[in-house]
């Protein structure tokens, strides 16, 4: 809601400078967005009017124009802008004056001819953003005045950013009523006149849905000036609203829109056949808006028609048909009150969203249609004449909101607010809203008046009287209450331990978007997975929900390489979205990518590029903080390099991935080099044990070496797991430490070195116990994998 | 007495001569030459040693005593000079394995979590700590958590504002964290401390709005909490969290969900309230909404609103990441520039 700070004045005029006048309305809630001057700062500027145009001798485009200031001798004034023409009135600039931007105005000489000062556009005095010419004033406008003075300039722009709950403040009324209550400030009264009614024509109304439309009003007004024009005040209070003047009918209905917050509609009365009726769209009924857009009407949305067909969307936008024109000479008037949810969400439904849409979803007072009505009245007869008709009114008492009562408990506004509120500031500050209040035995009972729908509840009123009292005037008191319990598990780590394990390995957390680019999510979708997308989304690139943390990592990668960087490690904690709409599964992962050397560039350390087992590495120790039996798997992924990828298992259960991305994704995505991914599910990674302790033996523990001959083939994974399976009290633990192919070793073989650890809880270990051991060892190895001892 | 005399003139003269080649010797094997020439078993000190039996008794004492004392004198020497032959070898290997210890260290540098992750951290660690648990929601919500049950029903002027992502009629991605107030009621029984912290989505992106960003949601049902309490809660975490004492004014506002409502600003931390473009010249920085729980979200999840109270409050963690690291553009938080990012290590 954009007002200016005059207009306001005019209906409270508290003893309150600007800045602080502001304050009070942002302290109250009417938080107030901007305050604009409404112009720039200029000096000089008088009312000039055209006596002669005459072409520039040596350019096109000027005009040579002579200009009556009031002054002595009529100013010569060379001016480039299409419009000036013959006696036009137009802000004159003279020599000496100042206008925004400091901008000194000198005599000058435009293309040889002198120029004694400037005729200025609505731009160049800071009255709009943007003019195509002159600023053309009105005919009557008194020349030589200065225009500060005859447009009333000194006055600024106050723009209040209102909740939804506070659409009677959508009227420069209604932000009165709020600065009276929140200054102690008596409104200024006004009296409506009374309005001959001086034309016999009515039009009947007939309301087919008085639910959604409880209150209409329509009256004829006959015989209306075509060649009126707006006043300037009125233009000048649209403006500083943000209202452009569109000719004095739409004029009206716009200013008693902004004063009182009621939107009001003006039809041609020539162009409507028969009676109003007030009713739901029909089947495939077309209309034509005014902005000349043609919608079909819903059946759920409410539309004014005759006996000829909708006329206009009520509430939100009148129809291009009946609309008033240049040379409508009779008008129907119409100021209605409809239901909130019977307008809330329709405009949005076509794309629309005007200020009448605005204030009936958000609520409007049932009562001001007739306050409306006879005010648009007054002005329209004293701008465009004519002559009024009765007012038609059909109202449906059964559908009309219900006065609220509501019960106010002192006690309550305790427990809510946390002080208690004196009964006499408490009936005092209610009664200041417009509230009857009756003193009760715990409490009051008040009634609401009309224009204060948003109060329906008892915390309603008590949030009003917080907000009166000045929530800045409330103490800040620390909460009382039961102490709860937490929880201490050791059965899942923090998130965080993985995220400190993994920056102190060198990575980098990215928070990449959880929705992505098709093109790049495709290549990392699992087979048969169908990505779950947005109906809406914010552009193509970002329409997929991600269904691994890698295209995000992937890309970010990419911006850093594209950016000078070589090497990268970036991890993400975050969810992924797999399923279908009807059945989504949203489980949160940590994943990384890596690529570039293995270390940053130093001068310790030869450099290497980083290889599957540098991540393996960081994976295994992600692992190795919540314990749990974690094995890898080589298995295959469409995103990953065939012969390196591993899928990961805990305790048999598939959690996650890590490889090396598949050389075939380099090109499209404009990599070079290789790059390693890992992804593992959060909360599987998380679930921890709880550690068991085993009494430590006080007998020496011995190594035993040995050197193994396997097929190529076999992997460490399938020996760790043979030798896992033995049954051994003694068998401590087994290290694999070497790993040879070449010369020596027989092509198709690999030597493998394994230290086996060997302890007895309660004796020392005897040759025999060892040896025993040994030959299992060697056995299983022979019998399951055909690995034997080296000889 | 001419013999002996010239006896133990010749051990003076040994004694000296091996004092100047011991004192010459410049390696320790030079110097167990001279022991074996001097002490050892055919040494010439040794020698005088074995011709004491044929010493007079009268003058056994005599030779005997300059002999031993010879023999100490060269030992003595011998030890001295291999111990400083030791601590020059030593001296010499230390040199030689000087480092320059400025030269940086071997290995990984450390990397570092985003300043969103940071700053969630000190917001959840304040409120963990004064009782709050962390509590978690889904992302892709149900419109009925995400609106209907915040009061918000369907064509609510609100629900317009929200610039919601959707799925479909009925699922959408959530536009606060505020939902997760609701499965935490719905879930648990009164009394309640839960701050919700994660990600949120809006259909809009310029240059202060991205499509995704983080709320920390909170919430606080017990029978004895009011307005004041939570002005008192937000009041102390704001100072907390910019470590300093801070101007804060809670504004009346407007969420279904809550009532009274409140918006908090705190005064501008890049000027200190004195106007800059920052707080666009108000001195002030709108930080978090805040509020009482509306009756009819109690009613929602079946709490007796005239039994329990409850505080609720919202706040964008990007916005107070940006202003307590002077962050100016909020899109860098999702740009992952290492460049960026490096910054927060």
């Amino acid at each position: 809601m954009k007002f200016s700070e005059k207009w306001l004045r005019e209906w409270v005029n508290p003893d309150l400078d600007s800045t602080t006048l502001v304050e009070k309305l942002t302290q109250a809630g009417l938080e107030v967005d901007s305050i604009t001057p409404v112009a720039g700062e200029f000096t000089g500027v008088v009312v000039g009017q055209v006596i002669s145009v005459e072409a520039h001798p040596d350019a096109d485009k000027l005009r040579l124009c002579q200009v009556d200031i009031a002054a002595d001798e009529p100013l010569s004034i060379v001016c480039g802008a299409a419009n000036v023409r013959q006696d036009l009135k137009i802000p004159v600039a003279v020599v000496g004056s100042v206008l925004p931007g400091n901008f000194k105005i000198k005599k000058a000489k435009l293309r040889g001819v002198p120029s004694y000062g400037m005729l200025c556009s609505e731009k160049e005095l800071g009255l709009a953003d943007s003019a195509d010419g002159l600023m053309e004033l009105a005919t009557d406008a008194p020349v030589g005045t200065d225009v500060r003075q005859y447009l009333d300039l000194d006055d600024i722009t106050i723009e209040v950013d209102l909740t939804p709950n506070r659409s009677d403040c959508l009227g420069v009324a209604g932000i009165a009523r709020e600065v009276g209550v929140l200054t102690g400030c008596d409104l200024t009264t006004w009296q409506q006149e009374t309005i001959a009614e001086t034309s016999a024509l009515t039009r009947d109304v007939d309301v087919a849905n008085s639910a959604a439309c409880p209150r209409y009003l329509g009256r004829v007004i006959e015989n209306i000036n075509v060649n009126a024009v707006t006043p300037v005040w009125m233009q000048e209070k649209l403006r500083r609203s943000g209202l452009r003047s569109l000719g004095p009918v739409v004029d009206v209905t716009n200013y008693v829109m902004l004063e009182l917050g009621q939107p009001m509609h003006a039809f041609d009365n020539d162009k409507l056949e028969g009676s109003i009726t007030v009713r739901n769209g029909q089947a495939d009924e077309k209309l034509t808006l005014l902005d000349g857009q043609e919608v079909t009407v819903t059946d759920n949305s409410l539309v004014i028609a005759d006996q000829s067909g909708a006329l206009a969307l009520a509430g939100i936008m009148g129809g291009e048909a009946s609309s008033v024109g240049d040379d409508t000479a009779n008008l129907f008037l119409e100021a209605a009150f409809f239901t909130p949810t019977a307008i809330a969400g329709r405009a949005r439904g076509y794309g629309l969203h005007t200020d009448s849409s605005h204030r009936f979803e958000r609520g409007v007072d049932p009562e001001l249609a007739i306050v409306a009505m006879q005010r648009a009245t007054t002005l329209l007869l004293s701008i465009v004449g004519g002559e009024a008709g009765a007012i038609t009114e059909v109202s449906s008492a059964a559908d009309m909101p219900e006065q609220q009562t509501i019960k106010l408990r002192a006690a309550r506004i305790k427990r809510v607010l946390g002080i208690a509120i004196e009964a006499e500031q408490v009936e005092d500050q209610l009664t200041r809203l417009g509230l009857t209040v009756v003193a009760t035995d715990d409490g009051w009972q008040v009634t609401v008046p009309s224009f204060r729908f948003d109060l329906s509840i008892e915390v309603d009123l008590i949030e009003e009287l917080g907000r009166l009292y000045g929530y800045d005037l409330l103490p800040n008191t620390r909460p009382q209450g039961t102490v709860l319990t937490t929880n201490i598990s050791e059965h899942s780590l923090a998130t965080d331990r993985l995220q400190n394990l993994l920056v102190d390995r060198g990575y980098q957390e990215a928070i990449t978007y959880s929705f992505v680019d098709p093109t790049m999510h495709k290549h990392f979708l699992l087979e048969g997975m169908t990505p779950i997308t947005l109906a809406n989304p914010i552009s193509a690139d970002l329409s997929e929900m991600r269904t691994s943390l890698w295209p995000g990592l992937v890309n970010a990668l990419i911006y850093n390489l594209n950016r000078q960087h070589t090497r990268v490690r970036l991890f993400e904690v975050g969810r992924i979205y797999t399923g279908t709409t009807d059945d989504i599964v949203q489980h949160r992962q940590i994943g990384g990518v890596v690529c570039g050397s293995r270390y940053d560039e130093q001068w310790a350390e030869k450099q290497r590029p980083v290889d599957f087992f540098d991540v393996k590495a960081d994976v295994e120790q992600l692992f190795s903080l919540a314990g749990g039996d974690i094995t890898f798997v080589a298995e295959q992924h469409p995103a990953l390099h065939p012969g390196q990828t591993a899928r990961v298992y805990k305790a048999g259960e598939a959690i996650g991935w890590i490889g090396a991305l598949h050389p075939r994704l380099n090109k499209p995505l404009g990599l070079d080099g290789k790059v390693f991914v890992f992804e593992l599910a959060l909360t599987a990674t998380l679930a921890a044990q709880v550690p068991s302790f085993e009494p430590l033996s006080r007998f020496p523990a011995l190594r035993r070496d040995l050197a193994l001959l396997a097929d190529e083939k076999v992997t460490a994974g399938e020996i760790e797991r043979c030798l896992n399976s033995i049954d051994s009290d003694i068998l401590k633990s087994i290290q694999l430490f070497d790993v040879y192919t070449g010369d020596g070793v027989e092509l198709g073989k690999k030597s493998i070195a394994i230290a086996f650890n060997i302890q007895h809880a309660e004796r020392t270990l005897t040759d025999e116990d060892v040896d025993a051991l040994m030959q299992t060892v060697t056995d299983k190895l022979d019998q399951q994998l055909k690995v034997v001892v080296r000889s | 007495m001419a013999e002996l005399e010239s006896q133990l003139q010749a051990l003076n003269d040994i004694v000296a001569t091996a004092t100047a080649a011991v004192v010459a010797a410049e390696q320790s094997s030079v110097l167990e030459t001279l022991r074996v020439q001097y002490l050892g078993k055919k040494g010439t000190i040794t020698a005088y040693l074995k011709q004491l039996g044929n010493v007079s008794v009268e003058q056994r004492p005599v030779i005997g005593k300059s002999v031993n004392l010879a023999k100490q004198q060269v030992v003595g020497l011998i030890e001295n000079r291999a111990k400083v032959l030791a601590e020059k070898a030593m001296n010499e290997a230390l040199a030689a394995e000087t480092l320059d210890v400025t030269l940086p260290g071997r290995g990984e540098q450390t990397g570092g979590l985003h300043p969103v992750t940071r700053t969630l951290q000190r917001i959840e660690r304040y409120f963990q700590q004064i009782g709050f648990a962390v509590a978690e929601g889904p992302e892709i919500e149900d419109s009925t958590h995400n609106f209907t049950a915040l009061n918000i029903p369907e064509h609510h002027p609100a629900r317009a504002m929200h610039d919601t992502f959707y799925f479909n009629a009925e699922m959408l991605l959530r536009t606060h964290t505020s939902p997760v107030q609701i499965r935490v009621m719905e879930q648990d029984e009164p009394p309640l401390r839960v701050i919700a912290p994660g990600r949120v989505y809006r259909c809009d992106s310029d240059l202060t709005h991205t499509p995704m960003f983080h709320q920390v949601e909170g919430l606080m049902v017990d029978e004895n909490v009011s307005f004041t309490d939570l002005k008192g809660i937000l009041s102390d975490f704001l100072e907390a969290f910019f470590e300093r004492p801070l101007n804060v004014r809670f504004r009346p506002s407007y969420f279904p969900f809550t009532e009274p409502s409140a918006e908090a600003d705190i005064e501008c931390v890049m000027c200190n309230g004195k106007g800059c473009r920052v707080c666009s010249h108000t001195g002030w920085l709108e930080v978090l909404g805040c509020g009482m729980v509306h009756p009819k979200v109690f009613e929602h999840v079946n709490i007796d609103s005239e039994k329990y109270l409850g505080l609720a409050f919202g706040m964008g963690v990007e916005r107070l990441a940006m202003l307590r690291y002077g962050v100016n553009d909020l899109r860098m938080f999702f740009d992952n520039d290492l460049r960026f990012l490096r910054q927060f290590n």
